[in-house]
């Protein structure tokens, strides 16, 4: 099967850096999956898991904001963060998940919009987290 | 003359500050090499963010997007970047003194101007100025994007809200071991990135072959806040590696003058021990002679 050159690149250098069967991304319109010879596309990421498929292994990566580019047989993710499923922390995520719902329920009344949008970002990422280290233990 | 005592006291002070100088050398540049790492990680992603940047905002027109808009500047603010800790000669000055510098150019063209200071030397320079607005402390030691994403979002924020229409920043820029200097860039409002040479067509044919989700305006308005990011975490981290490495220098010359102060300090000591051999010496002469007698 023909292959794409998947890279996962970050502040703190590459994360992932080989050739793959499938990419699924969290894209800003909805999940989409990228195969071998795609034509050049550029999309937003938002928060949530990447899968990419390599010899009949599936493996799960959580990302933050971003985005990313197909060119050349080549799919590149510039995110802020990734980890991959095996390396996350799940009570730490749940901690967060609860420490964020907890703020959004504060918040309600609150005006405070700046404040909100970093609780719900938090959310996200730790709902993300929960849901990338669900995949990777099936 | 000194006493002897007090000499060979001062000696073994010096020596004392000469062994914690040389450690501290020695500590900086384990640091400097740790951050020039972390620099050299981020390389790849800065350098694929200002490309794409550049394809994206060929077609852009000022002011298209909140965070390019340009407005008649009032107000300006100025980002300082600086260390959190000292004893690295005149690095954290120079900075400061760079600010201080254009903040009176703009006051002199009348413009209002506030600071947000990142690293504990520049927030405690500046907060006698009055003109401090946040600052931004202890994170300089690791910092990761997600520091760089609150210090944005903060500027960002006072800019939409009108209280700023124009943002500075001002950092030690790493360029060797040897050198440091102070640099000013723009932040915001965002300019549409060029290469330097009327990029506009070409780039624009090649961005016009890609399909865009969502189109390239949506995009842009997503990436701008993370390029504003990107650019406050390379100041980050470039003050981090200048700040090692002026720090191993000044270590280095404190070290130097300590072993400059010990061989002068010997020298007397010595002086001072020949004297009182001599003196001994004559004491014990003129007894023997007077016993003699």
């Amino acid at each position: 099967m023909a292959q794409i050159h998947l890279e996962v690149v970050t502040p703190n250098g590459a994360v992932v850096s080989e050739d793959v069967d499938i990419v699924t991304a969290p894209g800003v319109g909805g999940e989409f999956g990228v195969l071998a010879n795609h034509a050049p596309f550029l999309s937003t990421i938002r928060t949530g898991t990447l899968s990419f498929k390599k010899d009949r292994m599936t493996k799960y990566l959580m990302v933050t904001g971003g985005f990313t580019e197909v060119s050349n047989n080549k799919i590149t993710f510039l995110v802020e963060g990734a980890e991959f499923g095996q390396d996350i922390d799940v009570d730490r995520a749940l901690r967060a998940k609860e420490r964020a719902e907890k703020r959004l329920v504060q918040m309600q009344q609150a005006t405070e919009k700046i404040n909100r949008v970093r609780a719900e970002a938090a959310l996200q990422r730790a709902l993300a987290r929960i849901h990338t280290a669900e995949l990777t233990r099936h | 003359m000194p006493g002897l005592k007090d000499v060979k006291e001062k000696i073994k002070g010096v020596k004392k500050t000469a062994q914690i100088t040389k450690a501290m050398n020695m500590v900086a540049s384990a640091k400097l090499r740790g951050a020039q790492e972390k620099m050299e990680r981020f390389r790849p992603y800065a350098g694929k963010f200002a490309e794409t940047m550049r394809d994206l905002s060929g077609g852009m027109e000022n002011g298209d997007l909140p965070l390019m808009e340009v407005r008649e500047v009032k107000k300006v603010e100025i980002l300082v970047v600086t260390s959190d800790r000292g004893l690295c000669g005149s690095f954290n000055a120079n900075i400061i003194k760079t600010a201080e510098r254009l903040r009176k150019q703009y006051e002199a063209e009348g413009k209002a101007v506030s600071f947000v200071t990142v690293g504990k030397k520049g927030t405690q320079a500046l907060k006698k100025s009055g003109k401090l607005r946040v600052h931004f402390n202890d994170i300089m030691g690791s910092f990761q994007m997600f520091n760089a994403r609150e210090i944005s979002q903060n500027i960002t924020e006072a800019f939409l809200n009108g209280e700023s229409d124009q943002v500075d920043i001002v950092y030690g820029r790493f360029h060797s071991v040897a050198v440091q200097k102070p640099e000013r860039e723009d932040l915001l409002p965002i300019k549409p990135v060029t290469d330097g040479e009327g990029t506009a067509s070409g780039k624009a044919e090649m961005s016009g072959s890609y399909t865009y989700e969502p189109d390239p305006g949506e995009i842009m308005e997503v990436l701008l806040p993370l390029f504003l990011n990107v650019q406050i975490y390379h100041a980050m981290l470039e003050v981090g590696a200048s700040e090692h490495a002026a720090r191993m220098t000044a270590m280095d010359n404190a070290t130097n003058a300590c072993k400059d102060m010990i061989t002068q300090l010997t020298r007397l000591y010595n002086k001072a021990r020949q004297a009182a051999v001599t003196s001994e010496l004559m004491d014990i002469v003129g007894g023997a002679e007077a016993l003699k007698g």
